[in-house]
């Protein structure tokens, strides 16, 4: 069974934290990852740089930017992640957008995540019919589970589609937001959680945007599975590199 | 073989909507929507209208005699460079407006680059009294400062875009994020035949007039309908694509795009997509890009800021592909003299950007009785500075 639906199975609420490959540093990967997996985590996504991410605000866009200033590329990542199972047990999702996947080849770039260990995949801009037609097939060949989003203005009858495709959780993107927007979560936000919580899916769901905080962890996880860090968590790497990652997710867990 | 869009919103492999889900709402709703709203005898109406007392169109189309003299052919010059505004980009954004008033929405956002896009913005969203927000590079703003006046004397707010390379790419990223903000109340006129699924499309369509004009212009001074050339710059595309659009079907009108050679092809600072990109995905659709072989988008370099983009429409993708259109870069030098040689033979100051399809004639050889003809897309009061600078006028 894939680690994200094993992880998926158990009695707690999940954290994901999200951070760019090759930020702050270029050599910060594995790092990265081996502390958040000591400190709590329960699923890391890698974010794969893209000069032009179109559903990040400004913390990952310049993340991003200084990620490929120092470097990174896919292949340097792949590079870096080559041995990363022998000591990481935890899921791990590479997020990243379709025009580097496409440019290294999906096959390819789907053969080399299998290898690695990679359990999954967020392509924001990989939209669900292109994938049912043209890549559904060489992600399951590669037991890569493809992971979908969804929003507050997404149709219930659509979210009802993406479910039938998804095989993981779904990414339940908080508000009409890019990432980093928001600060805690008001009356619209809680009927949307509760809306969806309702229509009672078959994929889990965890969501992301706007959670920063134990507080906003609590809200966001009350009817949901889990929720996910991205920009908060950048920050924190902005300001103290690779150091006090454990007491940064103690905060958020309060565990 | 079709050159034109397919119902899954394709230009043969190009085109599509590669986007985020949280804007398939926003596009999707356009989607539905556009070819039922265009199709209104009232919309219909309306758009004629303002584009016939406010544009000022037909725009005319001029037998250019001196120019045709020197290269020894008939050559046409399609006036796009006398609308209202100085460019052809007011056919579009006349016709989006009314498109976002149809649709219920409040607030206009627009990315421009050299600013004459967010200019034919901000001028239709004074007629209608609409919010208007144009996200403009920050290196841009820097070096298009009368736009920018012109932009803010029009009511607009002109928001600089400090991602990335701050330059057009990022202001389209920085406008697909507000609507992506902002999904409910906002409409987004992206200023050429780029972006998702139906925005190509819809785009051309509005710049379609041109080449309307041009049938029933040429049957008045040359008896047929049809030219045996068209040639227009592509940047992103949008004129050429109003150029072409009547004549995509009929083989017998050859097209011919001029592309930005920048300093030139292999010297590293170029716009020429056609030469230098290759497949991949650009601001929501699949086309002609120039990237890093990691999928990273780099930055162009033209002389005109109208044709330093790093794609081109899914269209000119499908037609370069196809063969259908004939590609040929021009340097920066090739087309400021051939953008003062307008000025000496017909008394028309072009745009830089006309500039590079002016020079073809330069470039390839027509017969005494082709008629061609070409979109002088734009007028050159915008880009006064370049050419003082560069001649030392």
């Amino acid at each position: 069974m894939n680690r994200i639906n094993q992880k998926l199975q158990e009695d707690k609420k999940l954290l994901s934290i999200y951070f760019t490959a090759g930020y702050p540093e270029l050599d910060n990967t594995v790092t990265i990852i081996q502390n958040l997996e000591k400190s709590g985590v329960d699923m890391i996504e890698i974010g794969l740089p893209f000069s032009d991410p179109l559903a990040d605000g400004p913390t990952i866009q310049a993340s991003s930017t200084q990620a490929l200033k120092n470097g990174m590329t896919t292949d340097v990542l792949f590079k870096q992640l080559k041995d990363i199972r022998k000591s990481v047990n935890i899921p791990l999702i590479i997020m990243g957008y379709f025009n580097p996947i496409l440019q290294y080849g999906v096959e390819a770039f789907s053969k080399k995540c299998a290898e690695i260990g990679i359990d999954g995949l967020i392509i924001p801009d990989l939209p669900i019919e292109v994938y049912n037609e043209a890549y559904k097939t060489v992600f399951e060949k590669y037991k890569l589970l493809n992971i979908f989003l969804i929003t507050p203005q997404t149709s219930g009858e659509r979210i009802r589609f993406i479910d039938s495709v998804s095989n993981g959780f779904i990414y339940m993107v908080s508000s009409a937001s890019v990432t980093g927007n928001s600060s805690g979560f008001g009356e619209e936000q809680t009927q949307y959680f509760k809306r969806i919580a309702n229509m009672k899916l078959k994929n889990p769901q965890i969501v992301g945007f706007g959670i920063s905080d134990n507080k906003t962890f609590l809200q966001a996880t009350q009817d949901a599975k889990g929720a996910i860090i991205g920009s908060a968590f950048i920050k924190h790497l902005s300001k103290f590199g690779t150091n006090k990652i454990p007491e940064y997710i103690k905060q958020i867990t309060k565990l | 073989m079709s050159y034109n869009i397919n119902n899954k919103g394709y230009y043969g492999e190009f085109g599509g909507a590669f986007i985020p889900e949280m804007l398939y709402p926003n596009v999707e709703e356009l989607r539905q929507n556009y070819l039922k709203v265009m199709a209104e005898p009232e919309f219909q109406k309306e758009f004629d209208k303002l584009l016939k007392d406010y544009v000022g169109r037909p725009s005319p189309l001029y037998f250019a005699k001196r120019l045709s003299a020197k290269y020894n052919t008939k050559i046409y010059l399609k006036r796009e460079d006398l609308n209202h505004t100085g460019a052809h980009k007011i056919n579009n954004t006349i016709g989006q407006i009314l498109m976002a008033k149809r649709l219920g929405k409040q607030r206009i956002i627009a990315e421009t680059g050299a600013g004459q896009h967010g200019v034919a913005t901000a001028t239709v969203c004074a007629l209608m009294g609409l919010e208007c927000i144009v996200y403009m590079g920050e290196i841009d703003i820097a070096r298009q400062a009368p736009n920018v006046a012109r932009m803010k004397m029009l009511g607009a707010t002109v928001i600089p875009a400090v991602s990335g390379s701050k330059t057009l790419k990022d202001a389209t990223n920085e406008a697909i994020r507000d609507w992506i903000n902002n999904p409910v109340d906002t409409h987004y006129i992206i200023g050429s035949v780029v972006g998702p699924h139906p925005y190509p499309d819809m785009v051309a369509r509005f710049q379609a007039v041109v080449s309307k004009e041009i049938q029933w212009q040429l049957k008045e001074q040359e008896g047929k309908t049809k030219p045996d050339y068209v040639i227009a710059c592509v940047g992103g595309g949008s004129n050429a694509a109003g150029a072409y659009y009547h004549f995509l079907e009929d083989t017998n009108v050859k097209l011919i795009a001029a592309e930005a050679a920048g300093k030139g092809i292999q010297s590293g600072e170029s716009a020429a997509t056609s030469v230098l990109g290759n497949e991949g995905i650009i601001h929501g659709s699949k086309s002609l890009l120039m990237q890093t072989k990691d999928g990273q988008i780099t930055e162009p370099y033209s002389i005109s800021a109208g044709l330093d983009y790093p794609g081109i429409g899914p269209m000119h993708a499908h037609l370069y592909k196809t063969g259908r259109a004939e590609f040929i870069s021009i340097t920066d030098d090739e087309a400021m003299k051939a953008g003062l040689e307008l000025c000496k033979l017909e008394g028309i100051i072009p745009a830089i950007e006309s500039s590079h399809a002016l020079a073809i004639f330069e470039q390839k050889t027509f017969k005494p009785n082709d008629v061609v003809v070409l979109s002088l897309s734009g007028r050159g009061d915008k880009d006064l500075e370049t050419y003082i600078n560069y001649f030392n006028l």
